[in-house]
């Protein structure tokens, strides 16, 4: 039984169907990566997870708990933390007002969060002062994963953490979400740059219109020439 | 016309008919000619909200602009105040006019050094503005010393009446296009603030500038489009009219006259009202509603949204102007003191929203409705005062404030109607028939 | 020595003075109109008469209490009548969010419509007022009407020129920094004024960090109730009442507020400012003080206005023109599109 478990989730705006029968599951400590053509419903089937959209049929499984009648804010309570592909930060707070924000639920001494967030992405200490409009894209998705790590989740779920940024950072950022998973966090991500986020995946999901086409290691999926020729564009 | 709209329009006549036998029917007549210019001016307003979804404040300035041209168009011209003060007027026209083109030619030349640009535009601005005051002041105080108790302006042209209305509208449309220019493809607040503050300086300058308009003393005596009564009572035809009716003949020659200015008005209001519906049903109104319920899909499509907004703003506000310029000629005077944001702009905004905006039809309902409800408030407030103080003791302070200002009452009533509306039924009495939504 | 005395001394006293007092109540509106687009995000054109509304509550309460004998010595009692009206406010404004904006708010209404609901509820309002006190202005001013005269300035210094200070000025100048600090403290230093913010800057993403939304409206608008309470009684005190002459205050409120960048509270501030002194300094009769400071060769003969008073809130139009021209933005503000 893994730790955070969609099962066979339908769903979609206004009538019309975009998730048909659509399951991921990540345990602790892994990584889960969800692949797929545009308009697959990736981004769908995270806001499912997370509450943003209403089901018609399926379930939303944490720690062997069923969450899928929980709204959103219940679900943070509960573990979840997620970081929005576009408008992540407080672009006029500070990135320390920023990450205090991330810790708003809590009322426990932040202290030691900030200081292990600071050591993962050593550039948000240095610009702690400065306004989260001022930085840089990639400095911009640190502080987003950041704010998001704020509340101790144990669950994080990234919606393309990569978008926009170049690919040194892109690099940098995959590096620091593994370590973010070593740490015991069960991390789901979707992701636009399928292969290389299937090299630090545990297990990746290829969603082909709302449903699984292929689920396996990240690395099977990327030796497997099929899924490279059709869904990875045939180039790294 | 559905059902639903006849039937509206029946209760409306016949409400108007039970004033016109119950009361009189000067009274009737005097509340129509009004609701059909409110019914103008709501025109012009549905324009901006109900057909491309824009929020002005600025009303009150088209009107008071479409009024003033009445006075500068049909007044008879005052030759004496032309000859004290219209040479320094002109100077100091010229002044200005060239210190503009020089401001203008040093915004281009410091192109790319903004400080001192902006410094040379402020500066040439501010001395031309001093310069023109030299002749300025001296011309426009000569101007309204000339016969100061009855003229003391320049007056106007002296030409017929009817055609201050159409240039009424080209004021009005004029003074909007820099307004709608520089809001454009700003957020919506910046309009509604912008038209807000151009509405007030408009009133300011016409308050103000005796030269202009006699200011706060009005023009009184505006030549009208209609006979005088007592021309009619001289008249045969109308004095054998009084004898066949029964009618006494001072209230006939009232009431025909009060005929004539319906029948003009109507005539406005209907061609107004005709070509705004050709229009709706051109790829012209097609496109506006196009951009209304959906900006940015009608933006990704390559519609020019700002130049769309730009001109439903001009012709709205051109429209309240016509209405504004009618108004002034059936009180035959410019009372630059009565314009007002509650009446002028808060009031027509009930009007186009209870009617139904996006639909002509019910923009002009709303007119005619809610005029009639504003004048026989009133009425109703004393009696909805009473209601509610029923229950209090004579003597209490707060039905002694009631009971004194059942006046009052009607912005409250107002604005109540205004929210209730916005809140309950946003579509209005007389909802907009979208069939290529429905499909 | 003396005539450079005298000139400053005058325009201390002609224009500084009351441009700080003024600017500081274009403050107070001018910081609730950017708070409701900030956080609301419409502008509220019922901010003036919310303004008035408050004043006249204020007034009631002050002339019961003066009824009861209640006073402060020197200051006016309308000072405790001003605390007292700001939960009346506060509820008057929570409750008309209630009844009319949360509905809007949840069906995701376009701007327009909160204004145009706005104007409904600045007719209620307008209305209301006429009940409570009556369509003509009121005196509620009672204490030490001022703290130096021009009798004893005159008298202490030998100069020709007077210094005036009244007291409602220099209650003005004083509540506007103490209320301004508190505000900035509250705003950046507790946890409920970084919510607050983080909700005006990305309404989504602080739902998602734990942020209450309707905590956050009925703060904003208890903090509307007292900004406007404050900057309605102290402009009332300093001008006297009349109850529709805040509707004249609208115009140079939004134009402070833009200048600032709306939704900037320091911008608001800044804005009311520049607002303040431009239409004081231009409609300003400078005949006096160039006299005095200038070599008497050069003094001027005319009046020395640029602009007669009548047109005093044409310079809030001609300000927010050259802004939106320039920078739409404002001074301080991020682009609004």
């Amino acid at each position: 039984m893994s730790y955070l478990k969609a099962e066979a989730l339908v769903g979609g705006y206004g009538g019309a169907m975009i998730l048909n029968s659509c399951t991921i599951a990540v345990d602790r400590g892994r990584i889960a990566v969800i692949v797929g053509p545009n308009g697959a419903g990736k981004s769908t089937a995270m806001k499912a997870i997370l509450g943003l959209l209403r089901l018609t049929s399926g379930r939303v499984l944490l720690d062997g708990r069923d969450i899928t009648a929980l709204p959103t804010q219940a679900r943070i309570s509960a573990g979840m933390a997620f970081v929005p592909q576009t408008d992540n930060v407080f672009p006029s707070l500070s990135v320390f007002e920023n990450l205090q924000m991330g810790a708003l639920l809590r009322r426990d001494p932040i202290g030691e969060t900030l200081e292990e967030i600071f050591a993962l992405f050593p550039i948000l200490a240095e610009k702690r002062h400065q306004l989260a409009g001022q930085l840089s894209g990639g400095q911009r998705q640190q502080l987003a994963v950041g704010r998001a790590l704020m509340t101790r989740p144990s669950v994080l779920l990234l919606d393309e953490p990569t978008a926009g940024v170049s690919p040194n950072v892109m690099d940098e950022l995959f590096d620091r979400i593994t370590r973010i998973a070593a740490q015991g966090l069960a991390v789901v991500m979707v992701e636009q740059n399928a292969a290389g986020a299937l090299e630090i995946a545990d297990t990746g999901f290829v969603l082909v219109q709302g449903a699984n086409r292929f689920t396996g290691a990240g690395r099977d999926l990327l030796n497997d020439p099929d899924i490279r020729r059709s869904f990875l564009g045939g180039r790294k | 016309m559905n059902r639903r709209t006849t039937l509206l329009y029946a209760a409306m006549a016949a409400v108007l008919l039970s004033v016109a036998l119950l009361q009189s029917w000067q009274l009737a007549l005097t509340i129509v000619n009004l609701c059909l210019i409110s019914a103008v001016m709501a025109l012009g307003v549905n324009v901006q909200w109900g057909v491309a979804g824009m929020f002005n404040v600025g009303t009150m300035g088209s009107a008071a602009i479409g009024g003033l041209a009445v006075v500068l168009v049909s007044a008879p011209p005052v030759r004496a105040a032309w000859a004290a003060g219209g040479a320094g007027l002109l100077a100091s026209a010229a002044i200005l006019v060239l210190t503009a083109g020089v401001a203008l030619a040093f915004w281009r030349w410091f192109g790319s050094r903004p400080l001192l640009r902006g410094g040379a535009v402020a500066a040439v601005l501010f001395s031309g503005f001093l310069l023109a005051q030299q002749w300025f002041l001296p011309a426009t105080a000569a101007i309204e010393a000339v016969d100061a108790a009855s003229a003391g302006y320049l007056g106007g042209l002296g030409l017929p009446v009817a055609l201050s209305w159409l240039i009424g509208g080209v004021f009005a449309g004029l003074l909007a296009w820099p307004v709608g220019r520089l809001t454009a493809g700003l957020r919506s607040d910046y309009l509604a603030v912008a038209t807000f503050g151009i509405s007030e300086i408009v009133l300011a300058v016409v308050r103000n500038e005796e030269w202009l308009a006699r200011g706060v003393k009005n023009v009184t005596g505006l030549p009208r489009p209609v006979p005088y009564e007592s021309d009619l009572q001289s008249a045969d035809g109308v004095q054998t009219l009084a004898l066949w009716l029964g009618l006494p003949l001072r209230d006939l020659a009232s009431i025909l006259v009060k005929l004539a200015y319906t029948a003009w008005f109507l005539a406005v209001l209907g061609i107004i009202f005709w070509l705004l519906e050709r229009l709706g049903r051109a790829p012209w109104g097609r496109m506006m509603r196009a951009i209304r319920d959906n900006e940015e899909a009608a933006r990704a499509m390559g519609k020019d949204v700002a130049r769309r907004h730009l001109q439903a703003f001009v012709l709205g506000s051109a429209i309240v102007g016509i209405g504004g310029a009618m108004l002034v000629t059936l009180d035959g005077q410019f009372t630059a003191g009565a314009y007002q944001p509650l009446r002028y702009t808060f009031l027509i905004w009930v009007m186009v929203i209870i009617g139904g905006a996006g639909n002509h039809r019910g923009a002009v309902y709303g007119a005619f409705l809610i005029w009639f409800v504003w004048v026989q408030a009133e009425t109703a407030g004393l009696w909805l005062a009473s209601a509610a103080t029923a229950l209090l003791a004579p003597g209490n302070p707060l039905r002694a404030a009631f009971e004194q200002s059942p006046a009052q009452l009607r912005y409250v009533v107002m604005g109540l109607i205004l929210v209730f509306v916005m809140r309950f039924a946003p579509r209005g009495l007389i909802p907009e028939a979208t069939p290529e939504h429905q499909k | 020595m003396t005539d450079l005395l005298n000139g400053l001394i005058h325009l201390t006293s002609m224009l500084v003075l009351p441009g700080l007092a003024y600017g500081s109540q274009l403050a107070f509106g001018a910081l609730g109109v950017t708070l409701i687009f900030g956080v609301l995000r419409f502008s509220n054109f019922a901010h003036a008469e919310g303004m008035s509304l408050g004043t006249a509550v204020c007034i009631l309460l002050t002339l019961w209490l003066q009824g009861k004998g209640i006073a402060l010595g020197p200051l006016p009692t309308a000072l405790i009548g001003m605390c007292l009206a700001v939960p009346v406010m506060a509820l008057v404004f929570i409750g008309t969010d209630r009844a009319l904006y949360q509905h809007f708010r949840r069906i995701n209404a376009r701007p327009e419509v909160f204004m145009i609901v706005s104007a409904g509820v600045m007719l209620i309002m307008n209305g209301a007022i006429r009940l409570i006190v009556g369509p003509d202005g009121r005196e509620f001013e009672d204490g030490e009407r001022f703290i130096v005269t021009a009798g004893g300035f005159r008298a202490w210094s030998g100069l020709a020129e007077p210094l005036v200070l009244k007291t409602s000025q220099a209650m003005t100048i004083g509540l506007a920094l103490a209320v301004g600090f508190a505000l900035f403290l509250f705003l950046n230093r507790t946890r409920s004024g970084r919510s607050m913010r983080a909700y005006a800057d990305n309404r989504n993403l602080a739902l998602l960090s734990g942020v209450d939304p309707d905590r956050i409206v009925r703060l904003t608008w208890v903090l509307v109730a007292v900004l406007s309470v404050t900057g309605g009684v102290l402009f009332g005190l300093d001008k006297g009442y009349r109850p529709f002459v805040y509707q004249q205050l609208l115009l140079p409120m939004f134009a402070a507020a833009v200048v600032g960048g709306l939704g900037s509270p320091l911008g608001a501030i800044a804005g009311s400012m520049i607002v303040a002194f431009s239409e004081l300094a231009l409609t300003f009769a400078w005949k006096k003080a160039l006299g005095y400071l200038l070599p008497a060769a050069w003094a001027p003969e005319g009046l020395m206005q640029f602009l007669s008073t009548d047109y005093k809130f044409a310079i809030s139009f001609l300000i927010l023109v050259v802004v939106l021209l320039v920078r739409p933005a404002g001074l301080f503000g991020k682009p609004v599109k």
